[in-house]
């Protein structure tokens, strides 16, 4: 029952980091939206600017992380994951135009080389771990990205399809080192110690491991989304929505379109292997089921349904498929079905919303609030300016 | 479900002040004393259990129905008064066989569902991605529906967790014991699944018949295509193949072998052999073409359980009558067989562990008295401070048409070199109503 | 030698399998620019139903009949509902809503089913014939199976090209403003051509299914080796689909044979085959139009 409060929770988890991702693609994905920079207590600086609203986000994920149950922790951090590699995604598809059905496989790049890592006799601090596991993923995303570069539509999809169920077909084939089918089981890294301290000053809760792996997602999400933040923001940014929406012009302006396709394709890989180095901890398990197509696909749903091109959609997309299946299950419990019916009932209804959002919502969730407010915005306006045809918009 | 797990309290209650002594035993500590909420999942008159299978998605054919089998048994013991008047809860969630998945159900059950423990959760992977949190969180982590080694080899790196099934090298052993016996001339082939299934089948079997054997072929699951690898046992010549794979795979080396003519002797294990659901299976879709009867029938395989086509065991009879009376929709299947026998040992834990139960006293309760606790399953379990390890013991069969005959009894052994012995003991005769009635032994 | 001949001949009739779904997806491709990821499921669900009609008592061949006339009608109606509302709008989307459909179909079909493990008749013998002294894996259901795809492909070939309604399917997959100037009612164009490519969805997946079991996800694997065979033909030309699904059938098979645990390699043998071929033609083997950018 208490499972009612998830979409609550998620409400509140996507409000989380509203702002940055907000602010930050408000004009990412408008092409030539004018920088509005009316009246606003905020800092000029885009830098400045989007440091504040991090920190606001972190003491907001502090605060939502210690007012939530520890099973809503659990379902946080993976929802940490979800979102930092459905973030990277963004940037691929949303702002250069690049299909990816194989982001799956750079999880598993990420997962492996943490799985691998920690397993030592005394591993590198976690840190360093992590950074590792986006090394090899951007390594690997790199090669993908030469490759893709040359591909479009359709081919670029069937590609990546084949890399997700590819790569890690190599974990099987190498099961010496990757434990094959069975996987590598990971050792959560403990909580140091001023961890508890820490907890035990804001909250008084326990801190659980659970909890700290909540805590090392969030960490990670918000870097994460700092970082993309301020990417599409700057230059690059700006030249590979040149790459997505004009191609001709932009090779005309001296854009290499190849070389920026690879970057593009380069950045979102390290953000997959963040996320699938979360997963492992998460999860404490990198095995080769748990890097299916279904991941991959699902990352591009997040992105889709969320609103494309915007860091707060990837959130909101990723926080549907971690709240929804388990609403639905419990839903259904409640109205009688058996466990078994209420569990097939969970893929039936996500597939219906996919359908449902893109036939009514086609810009995603973010995408159309965007657009309403916009619309309003542009109407306003022009009555202000006293036009008669207000409704006229193209 | 809500309305009958209203009823099933309402009749439990009633039922209660009868059923106390018969599960209680002589001398627990708590005896005569109150039921109590002694520990986590444990109230006056429930315990919850929990437990992940993959409901939907690839895994879900056979899988899905273990859970029925367990509700159904669950469902006709709370009739009659559950374990010390408590009714058993038991909540399974879906994982679709995704180790991402089985965390987050596993975290669900364990943290919101709050499940006094785990029982027959499914899958290596799946469950070795949950195995660490619950060891690290005090949840006894009972019977796993798997037969890899790692939930009962070491018990002080997982002290909850426990086996249950025979597991795979000491089935692989019983069988190359059994080759080396009746087939000692033999060109034996390995037709395995490219995992620790089939990996510790292998060294099992190669303890016995290293020498006998010409080929090993390995099938990556979600490869549907074995031709390549049953004509390269073919091309090595092998007269008698050994097969540790899923029961598909069963149907389909089956299939692959008629396409090849290759018809060397079938050894299918256990996990594989389901005659009749692989035989069902191979009869009705050659139906007409493939005039010898049951492509399956004369293949040799291994059984640790009784199964649905022995209609005349008593243990049978009674997971019959449970399923009619508090089952589903569908038959009785060997899978929901397996679910109910793993729901009966789960109950004799339950009793053994006391009126006032807590997780310690459960996990204690399995490794003192476990060992001696008969039931469904033909050979004796393990358990004991130093192996979790489940049943370890099998019977060496040959399907015949939908069934199987015995040609071998039961023998026992053990993981590593230990030997293999004849098994003495009597076959268990099922208690009334087929509910255990085990002696508390903790204090 | 005979080893040989085993590993090519199976792994020929899994090329047929592979290209017989890539011949779907190839012409939904050619009438809507969409790849369709739902295809595995709509298959699947028709599967059901002749299987459905076959436990009633029915003959295979009504089985047959009535799943495809459903998969015709399933694919019409898909496309009438679903799809043309998303039509036109943002690539992704269409992707999507098919991968939403996928789900949603085989949950469906988990539901009203069941999940468990069915066997599919076929109506010819599942024994290799004998040659000499050897039996070689090839099996009147296997050439029932070549049979119907070589047939199926050749029947797409004359519909679009000799025929009037399949230039008309072709101009309105074409430019649809230019095939509406010349009176082609396009909407009912789209429609005909998920409606034919779900009938020939159905007749893949009963090919799949015959002689050996089906359970709501049977199509999964299909669904990326289809698409990859479909890609690598060049997902506009039929015949690159067959090419493409034998290609990779026998590439795999060969991997599958030869490779020391080469099961294990399969999958990763797709991507390099996919790669390699897409490096040296980024529109497959057989793309008629080498600047089409989807």
């Amino acid at each position: 029952m208490s499972d009612l409060q998830s979409p609550a929770s998620t409400g509140t988890a996507g409000k989380a980091s509203d702002d940055a991702p907000v602010k930050a693609t408000a004009g990412g994905d408008a092409p030539s939206a004018p920088a509005t920079t009316g009246r606003s207590f905020l800092p000029q600086s885009t830098l400045l600017r989007h440091l504040l609203v991090l920190v606001v986000c972190a003491v907001l994920a502090v605060a939502i992380l210690e007012l939530t149950s520890p099973f809503q922790n659990s379902q946080l951090a993976t929802l940490t994951y979800y979102a930092i590699a459905a973030g990277g995604l963004t940037v691929l598809t949303g702002m250069n135009g690049q299909i990816s059905l194989g982001h799956g496989a750079l999880m598993a790049a990420g997962a492996y080389t943490t799985a691998l890592l920690l397993d030592a006799e005394e591993p590198l601090p976690l840190p360093v771990i992590l950074l590792a596991a986006i090394v090899v993923a951007t390594a690997i995303g790199a090669l993908v990205g030469v490759a893709a570069a040359r591909l479009h539509g359709p081919y670029l999809a069937g590609a990546t399809l084949a890399l997700a169920v590819g790569l890690p077909g190599l974990a099987i084939y190498f099961h010496d080192i990757f434990g094959g089918e069975q996987g590598m089981r990971v050792r959560a890294p403990q909580a140091p110690e001023w961890f508890d301290g820490f907890i035990s000053a804001v909250s008084g809760n326990n801190a659980s491991s659970t909890k700290w792996l909540a805590y090392v997602g969030a960490i990670c999400l918000l870097i994460t989304y700092f970082f993309l933040a301020n990417l599409v923001r700057s230059r690059i940014g700006r030249t590979w929505r040149a790459v997505r929406d004009q191609e001709v012009a932009a090779e005309l302006a001296g854009i290499n379109l190849g070389a920026w396709r690879v970057l593009a394709f380069v950045v979102s890989a390290a953000a997959a292997g963040l996320a699938g180095g979360v997963l492992a901890i998460v999860v404490r398990l990198a095995a080769p089921s748990g890097f299916t197509i279904v991941l991959s696909l699902a990352l591009l749903t997040a992105i889709v349904i969320g609103g494309l091109g915007s860091l707060t959609g990837a959130l909101l997309g990723s926080a549907l498929l971690v709240f929804l299946p388990p609403f639905v299950t419990n839903l259904g419990g409640d109205f009688g079905l058996s466990q078994t019916e209420a569990a097939q009932l969970a893929p039936f209804v996500y597939g219906v919303v996919l359908i449902v959002v893109m036939i009514f919502v086609p810009a995603g969730f973010v995408g159309t609030i965007r657009l309403r407010w916009m619309t309003r915005k542009a109407k306003r306006a022009m009555a202000q300016a006293g036009a008669d045809g207000a409704s006229s918009r193209g | 479900m809500t309305a009958i797990a209203a009823a099933t309290v309402a009749s439990t209650v009633a039922a209660c002040g009868g059923s106390d002594d018969s599960g209680g035993g002589t001398s627990s500590g708590g005896g005569g004393g109150e039921n109590e909420a002694s520990d986590i999942g444990v109230t006056e008159d429930t315990i919850t259990l929990g437990a992940h299978y993959p409901l939907t998605g690839v895994a879900a054919p056979g899988y899905s129905e273990i859970p029925t089998g367990v509700q159904a048994y669950f469902d006709c013991l709370n009739q009659e008064g559950g374990v010390y008047g408590r009714d058993i809860e038991f909540i399974f969630r879906d994982d679709a066989y995704n180790p991402t998945q089985t965390s987050q159900v596993t975290n669900e059950l364990v943290l919101e569902d709050e499940i006094f423990a785990m029982m027959s959760g499914l899958g290596t992977p799946t469950h070795s991605a949950v195995v660490d949190f619950l060891n690290d969180e005090g949840v006894p982590d009972l019977f796993v529906s798997s037969g890899s080694l790692l939930w009962g080899e070491d018990p002080e790196q997982y002290p909850m967790s426990f086996g249950w099934q025979t597991d795979y090298e000491s089935e692989g052993k019983i069988i190359g014991e059994y080759i080396a016996e009746n087939f000692p001339d033999a060109q034996v082939g390995l037709f395995l699944q490219d995992d620790d299934f089939g990996e510790d089948g292998e060294a099992g079997i190669r303890q016995y018949i290293d020498d006998q054997i010409v080929a090993a072929e390995r099938y990556t699951p979600g490869n549907t295509n074995v031709g390549p690898q049953i004509a390269a046992l073919q091309a090595a010549g092998a007269d008698f193949v050994v097969g540790f794979n899923v029961p598909s795979y069963t149907a389909l080396s089956q299939l692959t072998a008629l396409q090849l003519g290759y018809d060397p002797q079938w050894f299918y294990s256990n996990v594989g052999s389901d005659p009749t659901l692989v035989g069902g299976l191979l009869n009705r879709f050659s139906e007409g073409q493939v005039s010898d009867a049951a492509l399956l029938d004369g293949a040799l395989t291994t059984g640790y359980l009784p199964t649905v086509d022995m209609t005349d065991n008593p243990w049978i009879t009674e997971f019959q009558r449970i399923w009619d009376e508090c089952g589903g929709e569908g038959d009785l299947t060997n899978y929901r067989v397996y679910g109910m026998a793993q729901a009966y040992t789960m109950t004799q834990a339950l009793q053994a562990a006391g009126q006032n139960p807590t997780r310690e006293g459960l996990v204690e309760a399995v490794e003192t008295a476990g060992g001696e606790w008969e039931g469904p399953v033909f050979a004796p379990f393990r358990y004991s401070e130093d192996s979790h390890m489940g049943t370890g013991g099998m019977t060496i069969e040959r399907i015949v048409g939908n069934g199987s005959e015995e040609v071998q009894p039961v023998r026992i052994t053990d993981i590593g070199d230990a030997p293999i012995e004849e098994y003495d003991g009597e076959a268990a005769t099922p208690p009334a109503n087929a509910i255990p009635d085990e002696e508390s032994v903790v204090d | 030698m005979d080893y040989f001949v085993n590993v090519t001949l199976t792994g020929l009739t899994q090329g047929m399998i592979y290209s017989a779904f890539a011949l779907a997806l190839v012409l939904i491709w050619r009438s809507t620019r969409i790849v369709n990821f739902a295809q595995g499921s709509m298959a699947a669900a028709t599967t059901f139903i002749a299987l459905a009609l076959i436990q009633a008592g029915q003959s295979y061949w009504v089985a047959l009949i009535v799943a495809l006339l459903s998969g015709f009608l399933l694919g019409a109606i898909v496309e009438r509902v679903i799809i043309r509302p998303v039509e036109g709008g943002p690539e992704l989307n269409a992707v999507i809503v098919t991968l939403g459909l996928f789900v949603a179909i085989q949950a469906a079909i988990a539901i009203i089913f069941g999940s468990s493990f069915q066997s599919f008749p076929t109506p010819f013998g599942v024994r290799g014939f004998e040659v000499g002294d050897t039996t070689i894996p090839l099996t009147p259901t296997s050439l029932y199976i070549i049979g119907s795809v070589l047939l199926t492909m050749a029947l797409l070939v004359a519909l679009f090209r000799f025929t009037r309604i399949g230039l008309a399917m072709r101009a309105s997959a074409f430019s649809q403003e230019v095939a509406r100037l010349l009176g082609v009612k396009v909407g009912s164009m789209l429609t005909l051509g998920w409606g034919l490519a779900a009938v020939v969805g159905s007749l893949a997946g009963l090919l799949i299914a015959g002689g050996t079991f089906v359970w709501p996800a049977y199509m999964d694997a299909l669904i990326v080796f289809g698409f990859v065979a479909a890609i690598i033909g060049g997902l506009d030309s039929p015949v690159g689909a067959i090419v493409g699904g034998l290609i990779l059938g026998l590439a795999l098979s060969y991997v599958s044979g030869y490779a020391p645990r080469g099961s294990a390699l399969v999958n990763i043998s797709a991507l390099v085959i996919l790669i390699v071929v897409l490096l040296v033609r980024p529109g497959g083997l057989f793309s008629s139009t080498t600047a089409r950018r989807a």
